[in-house]
């Protein structure tokens, strides 16, 4: 076990994939000789060279696409999009490409793909380069789609995306690269799939993931001093999503909160609730509601960016809203 | 080419095109749903080109993918039986008319979606390059699908990289009813080649023989290592785009003249000609073909629809 951070423990769940499997190979722009846009591959070139980690042209629907040929073929790449904005540029690919071509040829292509994409706001980067589209992805059938939000699920995870035989969407946050915590040391796998408290309570049930956990933790931290006690369930997996732990904790608590990053119409939070209320209408004692990214493209002025992106205060007040 | 060789290609071309024919019927009796596009006219095209390759050579195409299958030695059973819908069908009747594929016949697809099969094409040479393997992937697209850009990045792609892809542009000259001087800045495909650094060539559509000899160089010339090449052959449909084509885009005087130069007449004459084979011998397997059509109806006509319990299958490889 060692304390590192979401960087290195993605930086080596691919190291050690790739030291354990031949056919594991990186491509993507600037993944290789520049070391990454984010670092996260920095040291790969010289270690394992150009064939294994491929630069490419800036040309999305290329390395998306190149990289499903190459998956049928038996390889197992990992596409990295330079941000997750980029993947609207291979829309097809990931939607009518990969998500459809094992069902649609009854089986016969495999696509043991892993497309690594970082995503959020709170950068200034302004509206193009802040999104949090994880619910557009996680809409379609045929793909799976995963977004941890600790160091050890970012290593856990990957690995099990990188052996997947299916296209698995790996969502990473940029603000929370340098965020540290426990990993366990060498083969470290998390299952796809699995939902996981992340911090136990009996007041209230708080859902999410990536970016949310962050706000939700220090949310929780807040509302203790007041003697209230927030179960965080982490997703971790969008698509397939296990609502087992949500709909066990809030039959204990009976209310609810969901926090995302993205935006709220159609979102991540829309479908939970909704779930909610399906499989445990019986044990509702307040609306379900949701802590979500204001309805606006993001301004680059960072006020404005700051006041449209959910924050711990607003989860918080949520939290008091359902109580 | 011996003699043996040269007939079966005659059969290839001439079980499409029948296949085809009844497929066209069963259409409009309503037993074939969804889009259905026909290759009526180029068959030439891929039988020569198919004819060409080494077993390792991997095949990709768009969605006029009938004849493509054929050639590649999916049984017309299976065809017909995909197009139908029916579980005996080579996709087990998820794909339809535009997605047939038979991996273990290095059938790539079948791919719907204008362009976007030529990215996956790039990644199916790199897959061959990485193993070190010699297989050739023999992309086909047709030249509307020069003009959207997966085209030019794949191209990029496989010349940056020196892929072993052999690109094959089918000039139809229409893209349904545009034809290729309205969409298209150079209406010689073959130029966008040079954009990419890249040998190309101009061949004669509705000469089967022809193709198979430009198909023949240009496979063992990437083989050989020198990245990817272009071939822009020439054709044309004699039908519509697809089964629901008004053809307001062009005269019947046009397409008559073009059914003057005929692929199967043209191979016919060549064949007779130059007393490869003797009419006779060119009508049994005309009879033949048509047996195997029938065949191919029944087969699919009398197996089972894909059971309900099987909508899910194939969502995912793994238990999600």
């Amino acid at each position: 076990m060692a304390r590192i951070t979401m960087r290195e423990a993605i930086s080596q769940a691919m190291w050690e994939e790739m030291e354990r499997d031949p056919n594991v190979f990186i491509l993507g722009e600037e993944v290789g000789v520049w070391g990454g846009s984010y670092a996260v591959t920095k040291g790969f070139y010289d270690h394992f060279g150009g064939e294994r980690v491929r630069d490419t042209p800036i040309a999305e629907a290329a390395i998306i696409g190149a990289a499903i040929g190459s998956a049928m073929t038996g390889l197992r790449p990992i596409a990295e999009l330079m941000t997750i904005n980029f993947a609207f540029s291979a829309m097809d690919h990931i939607v009518n490409q990969a998500a459809k071509l094992h069902y649609m040829f009854g089986g016969q292509f495999v696509l043991p793909l892993v497309i690594r994409a970082v995503g959020g706001g709170g950068r200034q980067l302004g509206a193009t380069h802040s999104q949090t589209p994880d619910a557009i992805f996680a809409h379609f059938p045929g793909l799976k789609v995963i977004s941890p939000g600790t160091p050890a699920d970012a290593k856990g995870l990957l690995k099990a995306a990188i052996r997947s035989n299916d296209p698995v969407l790996f969502i990473e946050n940029a603000t929370m690269y340098q965020v540290r915590g426990e990993v366990p040391d060498g083969d470290y796998v998390v299952p796809i799939g699995k939902s996981t408290i992340q911090r136990p309570g009996k007041d209230v049930t708080i859902v999410t993931y990536s970016k949310g956990l962050e706000i939700s933790m220090k949310a929780a931290e807040e509302l203790a001093k007041d003697g209230i006690e927030a179960e965080i369930v982490d997703l971790r997996s969008l698509r397939p999503l296990d609502m087992g732990p949500v709909i066990e904790s809030f039959k204990k608590t009976n209310r609810a909160v969901i926090v995302e990053e993205g935006w709220k119409s159609y979102g991540v939070g829309a479908e939970v609730s909704s779930r909610i209320y399906e499989q445990a209408f019986d044990y509702v004692d307040a609306p379900v509601v949701r802590v979500a990214q204001k309805e606006v493209p993001l301004p680059y002025n960072r006020t404005l960016e700051q006041s449209a992106l959910p924050q711990p205060a607003d989860v918080v007040a949520a939290v008091r809203e359902v109580l | 080419m011996d003699k043996a060789k040269l007939l079966d290609l005659y059969y290839q071309m001439v079980l499409i095109r029948r296949l085809e024919e009844r497929g066209a019927e069963l259409y409009q009796a309503g037993k074939i749903g969804g889009f259905m596009h026909l290759y009526i006219g180029q068959e030439a095209v891929s039988t020569g080109l198919i004819a060409a390759r080494q077993p390792q050579d991997r095949v990709i195409t768009a969605y006029r993918d009938h004849g493509v299958a054929i050639n590649c030695g999916i049984p017309a059973n299976q065809v017909m039986a995909e197009l139908m819908g029916k579980a005996t069908g080579i996709s087990q009747g998820r794909g339809g008319s535009m997605h047939m594929a038979d991996v273990t016949r290095n059938f790539w697809g079948g791919h719907a979606i204008v362009g976007a099969h030529m990215p996956l094409a790039a990644g199916l040479a790199l897959g061959d390059k990485y193993a070190g393997r010699d297989g050739v992937t023999i992309c086909m697209f047709g030249e509307g699908a020069t003009n959207i850009g997966y085209f030019h990045e794949a191209l990029n792609l496989s010349k940056v990289w020196t892929l072993p892809v052999l690109w094959v542009c089918e000039n139809n000259m229409y893209g349904m009813g545009t034809t290729v001087e309205r969409a298209s800045a150079v209406s010689e495909i073959q130029q966008k080649a040079e954009g990419y650094g890249m040998a190309h060539e101009r061949v004669d559509g509705m000469d089967v023989l022809a193709i198979y000899e430009a198909a023949k160089k240009a496979i063992e010339t990437v083989r050989s290592g020198s990245g990817p090449r272009m071939l822009e052959i020439m054709t044309y449909r004699f039908r519509g785009h697809s089964m629901g084509d008004p053809e307001r885009y062009r005269k019947q005087e046009e397409v008559k003249k073009w059914e003057e130069h005929d692929p199967i007449g043209v191979f016919h004459a060549y064949l007779t000609g130059n007393k490869k084979a003797t009419t006779k011998a060119l009508e049994e397997i005309e009879t033949r073909a048509k047996a195997d059509v029938q065949k191919a109806v029944e087969f699919a006509e009398a197996s089972p629809e894909p059971g309900l319990d099987t909508l899910f299958d194939h969502v995912y490889v793994e238990e999600v």
